[in-house]
């Protein structure tokens, strides 16, 4: 381990088999119909979720996940709001807060990361994945989240090397975010061959590996788990139902019903790509 | 007027933020130091962007700083046979007369491609040769900084991909057509307000996701470390010029030197080899667009002037000043002159003004639209919009600058001829010729 005061819960989430790990701009359409979404998505059997505070320049993004957090920042969505949204949520998994490192700098009466991080871990926020802050940066965020027991997941890319992974790892708990491809967001119609060979790097790095980018279905999840991954997290696949059923002007209830359903999927693919693995014997990098 | 050679002990830390390293074999390394201005800087970026910036700091200080493999005699070299340079100091009499102040002129809008903006893109395109890069992106504002990065890859036989909001498209039809005769793709950018901050944000995601035969030229003194640092270094050469040339010219240094700040290229590059020198005042103009309040309703600041009213954040991979709200969500910029339409600034200049030793000021366009038409009329040079700011100030701050003072010209106005002509015509400018008979399509 890291060494770092971590939240049971993450570390709970993927002690028993692989974890599926889904993702949603938060306030996207709405307040109202967000919070449904993310509850149908707890219900479809989400381990952990990841709820992305909307930031004006989501630069790692693509346009999926850009459109969505126009949709929500129109919608009115803020860090308080956000807060709130946290607080009102019926579901009892652990949840992630992804966002940009400025919205977090900015919270609260003092600039720096501690008043933000309190103010999460008081509405119930287990973690943080901050794309826009690597290792270099992180050592205050770091900080503030061992005084409050949080953990801070580092993404981790085809592009970083052993050097780097170390620094990484350094300031890493909770899991790690194997990032499948190159370049930003998005769903895409087949896994990376990059997922296999960025799983085979991390084998000896002791935290939970969930892989993302770019996984939008079951068969797919399963792949990703049957290569080694400890999750899956998906994104882009999930706030297209959201954004078809917006510009489709359908229901709350007939959209939160096709997430639930798209949840199982993935989760259940997930389960069988762990069926697949060949078993190893401990301690194996395979 | 400063008497020559007088420079703080301060002037070679405030020179470069690089540091000497002895290598053990006797001769001293540049190292690129940590790329933190004070509390600015750093390197906000995606994971998947740091083996390249770790790649490209390297390669800047190898090859700009320790002039490995002969960099930068071969940088000089093109800025010389290809660039035009140096440019002439020159004195604007009319000018000088109107003030009661000697005023000269750093022309940079006769550099090749009528901008400063050459520099930074032939030193970038030339490194990224260097490093064994196979294609050039870059984003653009008002389209000086794309046409030079077109310009450059041309010269160097490199493959070179703009960003472009697609309102600043609109705004800026001749720097399009500029980049495209020279072989560039250009690609709208559509989100957002479709404006440089977008453009950026844009091209960050085509360099995150082609990073490893890709590289980006950043346009101004903004961005992850080194870019702050590297694009001031080959902006640089502007104040290495004015300092020698004043002191040739007057047999001194200038009172002060004024420049425009958007990003603050052309800015840091006019202030540069003058940080040291205590004496020399340094006034970075800013856009003071229709009025520097934010509109709390709409979330649009109608200014660029985040040296001026913006506040500490991050954007676009550093720690600077921004124009943002409570939140720190970042909010719209405005100003007549798209090239300084961003909502933040470089951490370098950000630093420099916490320290007191430059100076923020700024004008509202209505004064840039004056300073364009009068520069035009008395000196016979057409501005950038950009420029025309620093002219806007001199004529309302003319009694402040000193006896002696230079204003850096930082691009020549024929790319912003039709904003102009729209931008007058929308206002009561009491300077401005007849625009009557545009009227009818002229256009």
């Amino acid at each position: 381990m890291t060494g770092h005061r971590s939240s049971e819960a993450i570390a709970a989430a993927f002690a028993d088999g692989p974890a599926f790990v889904p993702y949603l701009a938060v306030g996207d359409p709405d307040y109202e119909s967000s919070q449904a979404y993310v509850e149908a998505l707890a219900a479809g059997g989400a381990d952990v979720i990841e709820l992305g505070l909307p930031f004006s320049e989501p630069i790692a993004e693509g346009p999926t996940i850009q459109n969505a957090v126009v949709r929500a920042l129109e919608a009115g969505m803020t860090p308080t709001r956000f807060f709130e949204f946290v607080a009102d949520l019926d579901v009892d998994v652990p949840l992630v807060c992804m966002t940009y490192y400025n919205l977090i700098y900015q919270y609260g009466d003092e600039q720096g990361p501690r008043p933000f991080v309190e103010r999460a871990a008081e509405v119930g926020i287990s973690g943080f994945v901050v794309p826009d802050l690597p290792a270099e940066e992180a050592g205050p965020l770091r900080e503030a989240c061992d005084e409050f027991g949080l953990d801070l997941v580092s993404i981790v890319a085809p592009t970083t090397g052993a050097e780097r992974l170390k620094k990484l790892v350094d300031v890493s708990s909770g899991y790690l975010y194997v990032q499948a491809r190159l370049g930003v967001t998005g769903a895409s119609s087949s896994v990376s061959d990059q997922t296999g060979e960025s799983l085979a790097r991390l084998a000896d790095v002791d935290l939970p590996k969930a892989v993302g980018f770019g996984i939008s279905s079951g068969e797919q999840a399963a792949t990703v788990v049957e290569a080694g991954a400890d999750g899956v997290i998906v994104g882009s696949a999930l706030v297209d139902i959201v954004a078809e059923g917006h510009a489709n002007d359908e229901p709350t209830e007939a959209v939160a019903d096709r997430l639930e359903t798209k949840a199982r999927e993935l989760k259940q693919g997930a389960l069988e790509g762990y069926g697949r693995r060949t078993p190893a014997p401990e301690g194996t990098s395979d | 007027m400063s008497s020559e050679g007088e420079r703080s002990e301060t002037s070679d830390r405030a020179g470069s933020d690089a540091t000497r390293e002895n290598g053990g074999g006797g001769g001293e390394r540049v190292s690129a130091g940590d790329g933190k201005f004070g509390r600015y800087g750093g390197q906000y970026v995606p994971e998947a962007l740091m083996p390249a910036i770790e790649e490209l700091t390297d390669a800047y200080e190898r090859y700009v700083l320790n002039n490995e493999d002969g960099f930068v005699d071969e940088f000089r070299r093109r800025l010389r046979d290809f660039g035009g340079r140096p440019t002439p100091l020159q004195r604007a009499d009319r000018l000088s007369e109107r003030y009661d102040t000697e005023v000269y002129l750093k022309r940079e809008d006769l550099l090749h491609g009528g901008a400063h903006k050459l520099n930074n893109a032939l030193g970038q395109v030339l490194l990224a040769k260097y490093m064994g890069k196979e294609r050039i992106i870059a984003e653009t504002g008002a389209g000086q900084h794309g046409t030079a990065t077109a310009m450059a890859a041309a010269h160097l036989g490199m493959p070179c991909e703009v960003y472009m909001g697609e309102r600043d498209i609109n705004r800026q039809r001749p720097n399009v057509f500029r980049m495209k005769i020279n072989g560039s793709e250009v690609t709208p950018v559509t989100t957002g307000r479709g404006t440089l901050k977008e453009a950026i944000s844009e091209t960050m995601r085509d360099w995150a996701t082609n990073v490893e035969d890709t590289h980006y030229v950043i346009g101004s003194v903004v961005g992850p470390h080194p870019f702050p640092q590297m694009v001031r270094d080959f902006q640089a050469v502007i104040s290495e010029e004015a300092r020698e040339q004043v002191i040739d010219q007057t047999g001194g240094l200038p009172d002060s030197v004024v420049a425009c700040a958007g990003g603050g290229s052309n800015t840091m590059g006019a202030f540069h080899n003058f940080v040291g020198d205590d004496g020399v005042d340094l006034l970075a103009v800013e856009a003071g667009g229709s009025s520097l309040a934010v509109d709390e309703e709409t979330g649009v600041a109608p200014n660029s002037a985040s040296l001026s009213t913006g506040s500490e954040g991050v954007l676009h991979g550093a720690r600077t000043k921004l124009l943002q709200d409570h939140d720190g969500q970042i909010v719209e910029s405005h100003s007549v002159s798209s090239g300084l339409d961003y909502a933040g600034v470089g951490p370098e200049l950000a630093h420099l003004v916490d320290e007191d030793r430059v100076t923020p000021v700024n004008v509202a366009d209505d004064a840039a639209i004056e300073g364009f038409h009068r520069l035009s009329q008395e000196e016979g040079i057409i501005p950038a919009l950009e420029t025309a700011h620093a002219f806007g100030y001199l004529h309302e701050h003319h009694d402040e600058v000193g006896d002696v003072t230079i204003v850096n010209v930082s691009g020549r106005g024929d790319k912003d001829l039709d904003t102009a002509i729209e931008e007058t015509a929308q206002r009561d400018i009491p300077n401005a010729p007849d625009m009557s008979m545009f009227e009818g399509g002229l256009r």
